[in-house]
């Protein structure tokens, strides 16, 4: 019998650094890591044989994320990446604290993808083919998503300023 | 050297930041960047941000694992609703020990919740949440009718119900029950009993006449509190509390447990 608890917890760490990281609320965070461990498994079985474990639970927790920021896009509004940056940043409220050359703050203002990309492979080590499962893209697709997200950043952290986020009527 | 320059590209550089290059690659990189000391220096700065995040979001990971994300806590929990939907289909008998259900129809999705915040909860369980806020605060008017007069208490809900109930018992936990009060819900009636612990720690049962036949047994939270309800025979129960998740599961699956038909009936003539 499978012994979800060796297969599973060795992942939990980075799937709740990667979650904090994406919603900055310990309690969100700690649910969508939740809701990730339940459906893996319920549908472990339905998981391809040579496919890894760990980038298949970054693609599970990654989905649950946008599912969430679907759900709290209002009806009518334009979806999309450009509106996934509403729910970017949780606590960016009305103030924006700007802390020059802290790479946290700075990610706040890129796209919900740059950033992902640059937490999944930056901090969470994916390789880049791992990184091409998450996003259902081609390795290609993710290099060049990746030279965007470091130039996004930098220019972030260099800037007195955060980037603007985009606001989608 | 310059052959090597001519071919090195902005993947190489990433490949080069994330240590995905094979040695030699990474040699290449290496020389070019001392032959290009701005792209050097960019290089350098991309390390350093994802050095920063690296060291920013080391703490969580280094966090022990929280109870409710164990394995074994999950599994648990899908466990339970498991029963809860064999359950079901065994069609069994436990708090609605005689049936009166006529007229009773679906209020559960009938009209949108009034607290902005649970939006996209069932009705049933958005007022489950709103009563226990209002009420497990009072210190001197949390129940209509306190445990004293438990007897009165179980016919007068039960008549306004329309369904007979009885309490669940919830001391071997800890809680001793407080009372109860009639909640209006919608056009019709619900029932929440109250229950607290030693230290203080209050608990909310609510119970209406439902006809959703949803069974899953479901968890919502807002805000601290957090509820599990599930629909059986007619009734919709939602056990609300602001302690944690597993704490909450554990005694919803008490008061389940009360309900099971392979165990005897506690007080049938309530």
């Amino acid at each position: 019998m499978l012994d979800f608890s060796i297969e599973l917890e060795p992942h939990i760490p980075a799937l709740r650094r990667f979650a904090w990281a994406m919603v900055r609320d310990s309690q969100a965070a700690d649910d969508l890591v939740q809701d990730c461990l339940e459906k893996a498994i319920s549908r472990w079985h339905t998981r391809r044989q040579d496919a890894d474990a760990r980038s298949w639970l970054f693609t599970i927790l990654r989905n649950l994320f946008l599912n969430g920021v679907r759900q709290q896009a209002r009806r009518g509004r334009h979806l999309g990446i450009e509106a996934l940056d509403d729910v970017a940043s949780p606590d960016g409220g009305g103030e924006r604290v700007v802390i020059a050359k802290d790479a946290l703050a700075a990610l706040d203002g890129l796209t919900e993808e740059h950033r992902a990309l640059l937490l999944l492979i930056g901090v969470e080590e994916l390789s880049y083919q791992q990184a091409a499962d998450v996003f259902g893209l081609p390795i290609g697709t993710i290099m060049s998503r990746l030279s965007r997200a470091r130039a996004q950043l930098r220019r972030a952290i260099e800037s007195d300023e955060r980037v603007p986020l985009r606001r989608v009527k | 050297m310059t052959e090597d320059d001519r071919l090195i590209g902005e993947d190489d550089l990433d490949g080069f930041i994330d240590g995905q290059l094979s040695e030699r690659r990474a040699g290449e990189v290496a020389r070019y960047l001392a032959a290009n000391p701005q792209v050097a220096a960019r290089v350098e700065q991309d390390r350093a941000a994802r050095d920063d995040l690296r060291q920013r979001l080391a703490f969580i990971a280094e966090q022990p694992i929280p109870s409710r994300l164990r394995v074994a806590a999950i599994q648990a929990r899908r466990r339970a609703v498991w029963m809860g939907r064999l359950r079901v289909a065994a069609a069994c008998a436990g708090l609605v020990i005689a049936g009166g259900a006529s007229g009773w129809e679906a209020h559960a999705y009938l009209e949108p919740p009034a607290v902005p915040q649970m939006r996209g909860l069932p009705v049933a369980t958005a007022d489950a949440i709103s009563a226990h806020r209002v009420y497990s605060m009072e210190t001197i008017h949390a129940v209509e009718v306190a445990a004293a007069q438990e007897a009165h208490l179980v016919q007068w809900l039960s008549r306004r119900i329309g369904q007979k109930l009885t309490v669940p018992d919830l001391n071997p936990q800890g809680f001793a029950l407080m009372g109860g009060r009639l909640l209006p819900t919608g056009s019709a009636s619900a029932a929440q009993f109250m229950y607290e612990n030693r230290t203080g720690q209050r608990l909310t049962l609510y119970v209406r006449a439902n006809a959703g036949d949803d069974t899953e047994f479901r968890f919502a939270q807002t805000g601290d509190i957090g509820a599990f309800s599930w629909n059986e025979e007619g009734l919709g129960f939602a056990m609300v509390g602001s302690i944690s998740r597993e704490a909450l599961l554990g005694l919803a699956e008490t008061v389940w447990r009360q309900l099971d038909p392979a165990r005897p009936v506690p007080k049938p003539s309530l």
